[in-house]
C-alpha cells in the first residue's frame, strides 16, 4: 500500500535515479555493459540513461568483459567515473583478472597515487530456475579479496543511498544486486524490497549494516534477498513468542562487524543467511568475526543457512532444496533450542 | 557439392524436427506464466533460449559428422543437440528438470550434455571454444579418429577466449571447426554496432586458417562448406573459420519483445523461414515428393510429441538428490 506522500520505487529505478542524479551533476560518470542501452539492462537499472544521455555517455559494449571493465579501470585512473555492468556475476570468470587484479590492486601498487573511482554493478542470485552458470551469488569469493569494496542493498532507498555513494567513491566499489529484488515482475521479486525513496540524491555511508528488526532472542544476519527470509522468518517466531534481531549487512567490505557483535552479545545466539555457497564464505567470516572477539556471548552454537557445497541445480525441487528460506531459519532456530 | 538425395530428406527431417519441438518448447513454456509472465513458474522455468530460424546452420554442419565427433554448443542448443543426435527424449525431459533427464535435472535446457554423441554446452559465452580445441587436441594425441566443432554466436567471436581458442587451434594444427552462427544480434546490440569487421570468416586471416561466410541461411550452401571445413579437419589439415549468415525467428529469450529490432525486420525474416524454403526446393528439384514430404512432417511431429509426452510423464527429481553427482562416481 503506498501511503499519500510515499513514493515507491523498485531497486532497478532506484540504481538508475542516482545514476542519472550523478551524470546530471558530474560529466566524468558514464556507463558501459552488455545491453544497458536500448534494453536499459536486463534486470532494469539503466533504463532511461540512453535517452537522457546519448551513447557517449551510455554505451553498449560488446560481449568484450575483459575488455571493457579493463577499460573502465584505465579510464577510472584517467579522471572519469565508470560505472560497468557485469550482466550476471556469474560471467566474472571470464574477467576477473580486470577486476581482481587492475581495479581491485591498482591504488595499493601505485602506492596511492593513483585512484580507481569505478563501480562495477552485477546481478546476483537464483531462485528461478536459471541453473548453475546464471544463478550464483559469489559474495565471498569477492569480499574475500581485498582492494575492493563490496556493498549489496536489500531494498530500494539503500540501493539509491549506496549507488550514489560508491559512484562519489575514490575506489572501485562492486555493487551486488539480487535479481529477485529487482522489481522485474518476469523474475517474481520480492515486494519488501519496493520501499519509499525519497527524490533528492543522498548517500549511505558505505560499511554500515543496518538492524532491519529489533529482537532479544536470538540474531539473524544477512544480506540482499536473504534479509526478507530473515524477516519473515522472524515475523513467524514472533508467533511463538520469540524475538528475533534481523542485521542486515548492506556492506560487505567494510563489514561493520561492530554491529553485528553488539546484537549478538544482546541475543546471544547467531543464525546467519546466506544465498551463497555455506563453506569458505561470508556466513563463515560472520561467525568468526563473532567468536574470535568474545566467544563468551554465545548462550548455543551458531548455525548457517547458506547454499550447500554444490553447483546450482536447475530443477524446482532441487533448486529450491538447496536454497535459503524461512522454514529453514526457523528449522535452525528449532534446532538451536532443541534441549 | 549438393547434399544426396538421402542427406536432403535427413536434413529436412532435422529442420522440421527441431522447429517442431521448440513450437512444443514455446506453447508449454507459457504454461503457468500467464497473466503475469514470471520466468520462476510452469513446467518448464527459466530462461528459454530458441533456435528457430537458425536450424539450416545445425543441420548443414552435423550432416558431416558421426556420433563420435565432438559438438559444444551455447545457450541456443536445441538445433544443433537434434542434428547431432542427442536423445530427444532425455533431452526434453531435461528441459522441464526431470529425473529421466540426460542429467537428471541438474542442468536444464543451457547444459544439454549427451556422452553418448560427444555433445556438450556452455551457458557462458565463447566458453565452448576451448573444450571443443580441447577434444580436438585429445583426438589428434590419441590418434583417435574424430573431429570437433564448437557453435558459437557471433557475438561470441568479441571475446578473449575465442581468440585464444582460434590461436590454439591453429597453432597446434587442430583437426577443429568454428561455426559461426551469425543472427545479427547478440541480445539487444547488433552486430554492427559490437563488432569491427563487417563480417567475421576474415579473423580467420590472424591465425593463418581458411575462413569462409556463407550467406542466405541456406542449408545447401551451408552443407557445402561445412562439408570442406570437416573434410580439412578430418584430414588433417588442421583447423577452420565457418560463419553463417542465419536468423532467430524467436526473441533472445522467450519473454523478449525486441523493441530494439528496426520496424518490419521480423516480418522480412519470417518471409526466409528456411523450413518452407528448403521444402519448395525439394519438391521443385524433384528430390521428394509431397507424399514424401508430408511422411517427413508428420513423423517429426510424432517424434516431438512422444518426446514431450516422455518428459511430461517423468517424474521430478529427490530434492536431495541435489547433492549428489559433484565429483566423479
Ligand atoms: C561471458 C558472457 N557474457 C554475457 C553473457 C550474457 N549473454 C547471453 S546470450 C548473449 C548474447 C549472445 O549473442 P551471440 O553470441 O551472438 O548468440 P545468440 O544469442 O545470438 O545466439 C549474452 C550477452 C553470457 N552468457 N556470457
Amino acid at each position: 500500500m503506498t501511503k499519500p506522500n510515499e513514493r515507491k520505487l523498485t531497486i532497478a529505478r532506484a540504481m538508475a535515479e542516482a545514476v542519472a542524479q550523478e551524470m546530471r551533476i558530474d560529466p566524468t560518470v558514464f556507463v558501459m555493459g552488455e545491453d544497458i542501452g536500448a534494453l536499459g539492462g536486463v534486470y532494469g537499472n539503466t533504463r532511461g540513461l540512453l535517452d537522457e544521455f546519448g551513447t557517449e555517455r551510455v554505451r553498449d559494449t560488446p560481449i568484450s568483459e575483459t575488455a571493457f571493465i579493463g577499460a573502465a579501470v584505465g579510464a577510472a585512473q584517467d579522471g572519469m567515473r565508470p560505472v560497468v555492468e557485469l550482466m550476471f556475476v556469474d560471467f566474472f570468470g571470464v574477467c576477473f583478472d580486470a577486476i581482481y587484479n587492475l581495479m581491485a590492486k591498482n591504488i595499493y601498487f601505485s602506492g596511492g597515487s593513483f585512484r580507481v573511482p569505478m563501480v562495477l554493478m552485477t546481478s546476483t542470485g537464483g531462485g528461478y530456475s536459471d541453473a548453475g552458470q546464471h544463478s550464483q551469488c559469489v559474495y565471498g569469493t569477492f569480499a574475500h579479496l581485498p582492494g575492493m569494496k563490496v556493498v549489496a542493498p536489500s531494498n530500494a532507498y539503500d540501493a539509491k543511498g549506496l549507488m550514489t555513494a560508491a559512484l562519489r567513491d575514490d575506489s572501485p566499489v562492486v555493487y551486488m544486486y539480487h535479481k529477485g529484488l529487482q522489481g522485474m515482475g518476469w523474475l517474481g521479486t520480492e515486494p519488501g524490497a519496493t520501499v519509499h525513496v525519497p527524490e533528492e540524491s543522498y548517500a549511505l555511508e558505505i560499511g554500515k549494516a543496518k538492524i532491519a528488526r529489533a529482537g532479544s532472542d536470538v540474531t539473524i544476519v544477512s544480506l540482499g534477498i536473504g534479509v526478507h527470509h530473515a524477516l519473515k522468518a522472524a515475523a513467524r517466531l514472533a508467533e511463538q513468542g520469540v524475538s528475533a534481531e534481523v542485521v542486515d549487512l548492506v556492506s560487505l567490505v567494510p563489514l561493520d562487524r561492530e554491529t553485528i557483535r553488539a546484537s549478538v552479545a544482546k541475543t546471544g545466539r547467531l543464525i546467519v543467511v546466506d544465498e551463497d555457497y555455506m563453506s569458505y564464505g561470508v556466513s563463515g567470516e560472520i561467525i568468526a568475526s563473532v567468536t574470535e572477539h568474545d566467544i563468551s556471548v554465545l548462550k548455543a552454537a551458531p548455525k548457517r543457512v547458506a547454499f550447500p557445497d554444490v553447483p546450482i541445480p536447475f530443477a524446482r525441487v532441487m533448486e529450491q532444496f538447496c536454497l535459503p528460506d524461512p522454514d529453514k531459519i526457523v528449522a535452525a532456530w528449532e534446532q538451536m533450542t532443541a534441549a | 557439392m549438393s547434399p544426396t538425395r538421402d542427406e536432403q530428406h535427413w536434413m529436412y527431417r532435422m529442420m522440421v524436427t527441431s522447429r517442431r519441438f521448440e513450437e512444443a518448447i514455446a506453447k508449454i513454456y507459457f504454461e503457468g506464466k500467464t497473466p503475469v509472465f514470471n520466468m520462476a513458474k510452469g513446467p518448464i522455468p527459466g530462461e528459454m533460449h530458441l533456435s528457430d530460424g537458425q536450424e539450416p546452420v545445425a543441420v548443414g554442419v552435423c550432416a558431416h559428422l558421426e556420433p563420435h565427433d565432438v559438438v559444444t554448443a551455447t545457450h541456443r542448443p536445441h538445433h544443433q543437440a537434434i542434428a547431432k543426435g542427442v536423445d530427444l527424449d532425455r533431452m526434453a525431459a531435461e528441459i522441464f528438470g526431470k529425473a529421466t533427464g540426460l542429467s537428471g535435472g541438474r542442468g536444464g535446457h543451457m547444459h544439454i550434455f549427451d556422452a553418448d554423441v560427444n555433445f556438450a554446452c556452455s551457458g557462458i559465452i565463447a566458453q565452448g571454444m576451448g573444450p571443443a580445441v580441447g577434444a580436438a587436441l585429445s583426438r589428434k594425441m590419441q590418434g583417435k579418429p574424430g573431429v570437433a566443432v564448437a557453435f558459437v554466436g557471433e557475438g561470441a567471436v568479441n571475446q578473449g577466449g575465442w581468440h585464444e581458442a582460434m590461436n590454439l587451434a591453429a597453432v597446434w594444427q587442430l583437426p577443429f571447426v568454428c561455426v559461426i552462427e551469425d543472427n545479427a544480434w547478440g541480445i539487444s546490440v547488433s552486430k554492427r554496432a559490437s563488432t569491427a569487421v563487417a563480417h567475421n570468416h576474415v579473423r580467420a586471416a590472424a591465425y593463418g586458417i581458411p575462413g569462409v561466410r556463407v550467406e542466405g541461411n541456406d542449408p545447401y550452401a551451408i552443407h557445402a562448406a561445412a562439408g570442406e571445413a570437416i573434410a580439412r579437419a578430418r584430414a588433417g589439415e588442421g583447423p577452420s573459420l565457418l560463419e553463417v549468415e542465419t536468423f532467430r525467428l524467436a526473441g533472445h529469450f522467450m519473454g523478449d519483445a525486441e523493441g530494439y529490432r528496426p520496424e518490419g525486420e521480423k516480418d522480412a525474416l519470417f518471409a526466409r523461414d528456411p523450413i518452407p524454403a528448403m521444402r519448395a526446393r525439394m519438391l521443385d528439384e524433384g528430390s521428394a515428393t509431397e507424399a514424401e514430404l508430408a511422411g517427413i512432417e508428420a513423423a517429426a511431429a510424432a517424434r516431438v510429441d512422444a518426446a514431450i509426452a516422455f518428459a511430461r510423464e517423468s517424474a521430478d527429481p529427490a530434492p536431495e538428490d541435489a547433492l549428489t553427482r559433484v565429483f566423479a562416481a
